[in-house]
């Protein structure tokens, strides 16, 4: 953590500043549950969110490697949880076996993606990488005969929640005095996995093999010559990215109980890389910033557009859908005009340009 | 060892004698054949219907600076990028350091122990340079993913290590204060000096320069002719690209002069200004040539 949060002064305002919004989390979802517990689920559909933007920034942001079928990864790993963890095969096995395979499962898609794409760069390898996206979705919605696997377009139904120990993550539990319902669950459970999942993000950017990604992005003809293997750096990163992806798909399955392959389109692949390319692209915080902004515009706008419309003009005039995509698209644009790079773009460089940071100073 | 997939005829064996010193080369240039770092024999490439290198052969000792000449377009960054790995030849051999080196791929070349620079800088613009040259470390280095996710003691000592390893680079060829400025924004000579610095970083037994005084000026043409001393100094071979015949004739201990593809002269400085075939490749007809005023 010490990397993450810059000590150096004041390390006691630090660490206070850490104690505020680390309190603030813990009370967040029952002020959330007091204005209603969807807020709690959009909350942890947005955590969702962090995980598969994180995930496809090693790819994009760290290694360069633009990716349009990321959300493949999303729906390997869902679907990996849902048939070892349903009525459907008649498999119930706990999360903590699921969630491992279903991230080496994205693993293995992941390498499967990056092995026919290593000499494809830019365009062509967005278009291949698209082309996988629906690939998969596509068998998900035609594996259903002559085997049933994935149940077609149906989708699979009453997919077993998260439980540790006797504690369902599907009944609510009252312990001092507190409720805490499912969505509170998952959202503790959900916080918990993000942290785990922001310092092995920022250690890996700031190691070896993170520095080696980056070389591939900036130069990989000079990459190569100075010894990094690209061929396996690259495959890493698709592994590592896919992983990501399916571990946030497995918990998606659990926390849904329900997934179809409509929830896995390119919409979905395009939403994901805007969240990357808005926060800022090889910056992590710029990242989780991103994710969380397109993550709660739109259920925001759902609940102002309407009653502000009616207050207006009486009776309401354009969907909230319509103004939501009408102010995503506006808001790219500005973005490409004013800040380029993303809201908080990777040039932490500059920060450590002007203090330099600990142990890269002598 | 005989090359693979050429007509053993097309060799000519007066060109290749043990120590790869050609017959218009003196006396001087001879040396024990067990003292050669890198021996290439009848290195050929061909770009469509351009034979950009036709068997060329040469051998670099332990601890020279190895001069390669010649006018534009005679093949010289072509060699470069056969030797490095990038291109394929299509005939002929490397023998570095005891090993078979054709076919092999750049970053396996580079774990051999060829590091180079580039005639247009490939730095990566958009990392600081002590990144830049960290990351000349990697192929040194052993830490993986688990490594890098775990921080365990054994990654943490590694880190440490390339980090001190890189800043003592920097401080060798001389831009250590502009350790964390992005690489882009380094000034031109700085540039260069700072491809060196990577490119050392990766352990080169033969450090392979692509014209490393273009552009600039005589005061850094004589500082970056210090550095190279001094790495020739500390145990590493050389080979150098370079149209500033000052600097070659001053620095270089043979130069091999290439035209159009082909070997047409090797030897000391002296020697090869001397020989009509490079002034003729030069100036195109059969005039003197003084190159040490160049």
């Amino acid at each position: 953590m010490r990397a993450l949060f810059d000590t150096r002064g004041k390390p006691a305002l630090v660490w206070a500043g850490v104690a505020v919004v680390g309190l603030a989390l813990l009370v967040l979802p029952f002020a959330l549950a007091g204005v209603g517990t969807a807020w709690v689920r959009i909350t942890n559909l947005a955590i969702l969110f962090v995980f598969l933007a994180l995930g496809l920034n090693i790819v994009v942001g760290f290694a360069g490697l633009l990716d349009l079928g990321y959300i493949a990864f999303y729906a390997v790993g869902a679907y990996v949880y849902a048939l070892l963890a349903s009525p459907h095969f008649g498999i119930h096995l706990p999360f903590w076996v699921i969630l491992p395979i279903g991230a080496a499962v994205a693993c293995l898609f992941g390498v499967l993606l990056g092995a026919p794409t290593l000499k494809l760069r830019g365009d062509y390898l967005a278009i291949v990488t698209l082309g996988f996206g629906e690939i998969i979705r596509i068998f998900m919605n035609n594996l259903s005969q002559p085997v049933n696997i994935t149940n077609g377009p149906q989708g699979i139904t009453l997919i077993d929640p998260l439980r540790i120990g006797e504690v369902s993550f599907r009944t609510t539990d009252t312990l001092f005095g507190l409720a805490f319902t499912g969505p509170i669950k998952y959202y503790y459970f959900l916080l918990a996995v993000l942290l785990v999942v922001i310092v092995v993000n920022l250690r890996l950017q700031d190691s070896r093999i993170g520095r080696a990604w980056e070389a591939i992005r900036e130069d990989e003809i000079a990459a190569r010559a100075m010894g990094i293997n690209t061929r396996n750096m690259k495959l890493l990163a698709f592994a590592m990215g896919a992983s990501f992806g399916g571990i946030a798909g497995g918990m998606f399955s659990a926390m849904q109980g329900f997934i179809s392959p409509e929830s896995f389109i390119l919409l979905e692949s395009i939403m994901v890389l805007a969240m990357v390319v808005l926060g800022g692209m090889g910056n992590i915080w710029g990242v989780i910033v991103g994710a969380l902004l397109l993550s709660f515009a739109p259920e925001i706008l759902r609940y102002t557009v309407e009653p502000a419309q009616k207050a207006l003009f009486g009776r309401m005039l354009v969907e909230p859908e319509v103004i939501r995509m009408l102010l995503f698209g506006f808001a790219l644009v500005l973005m490409m005009l004013f800040r380029p790079a993303g809201l908080l773009p990777s040039a932490t460089r500059k920060r450590e340009l002007e203090t330099g940071r600990e142990g890269r100073r002598r | 060892m005989s090359p693979t997939g050429r007509p053993e005829g097309e060799l000519d064996p007066k060109r290749f004698s043990a120590d790869g010193s050609p017959v218009s080369a003196g006396p001087a240039a001879a040396a024990p054949a067990d003292d050669a770092l890198l021996v290439a024999r009848g290195i050929a490439k061909r770009f469509g219907g351009v034979q950009a290198l036709a068997d060329v052969g040469f051998s670099i000792r332990r601890g020279e600076i190895y001069g390669l000449i010649g006018p534009n377009g005679a093949g010289k960054t072509t060699l470069f990028n056969v030797l490095t790995g990038i291109y394929a030849p299509d005939g002929g051999t490397f023998t570095f350091d005891g090993h078979a080196l054709a076919g092999q791929k750049p970053n396996e070349v580079a774990a051999r122990g060829i590091a180079r620079t580039f005639q247009n800088i490939r730095l990566f613009g958009n990392l600081s340079a002590l990144e830049n040259v960290m990351i000349g470390r990697h192929v040194r280095t052993r830490a993986g993913v688990f490594g890098a996710m775990l921080r365990d003691a054994r990654t943490r000592r590694e880190e440490a290590a390339i980090e001190k390893r890189a800043f003592e680079l920097l401080e060798y060829v001389g831009v250590a204060k502009r350790a964390n400025d992005l690489a882009k924004h380094l000034p031109y000579g700085d540039q260069r000096r700072l491809e060196i610095a990577r490119a050392l970083a990766t352990d080169p037994k033969l450090l392979a320069l692509d014209e490393p005084a273009a552009g600039m000026n005589a005061t850094e043409t004589a500082s970056l002719e210090r550095l190279l001393e001094s790495i020739r100094h500390d145990g590493t071979t050389i080979l150098l690209i370079e149209h500033d015949m000052k600097l070659v004739m001053s620095v270089c201990d043979r130069v091999l002069v290439l035209d159009y593809g082909k070997r047409i002269a090797e030897g000391t400085a002296a020697e090869v200004q001397k020989d009509p075939q490079v002034i003729a490749a030069y100036l195109g007809g059969d005039v003197t040539l003084n190159l040490k005023g160049a």
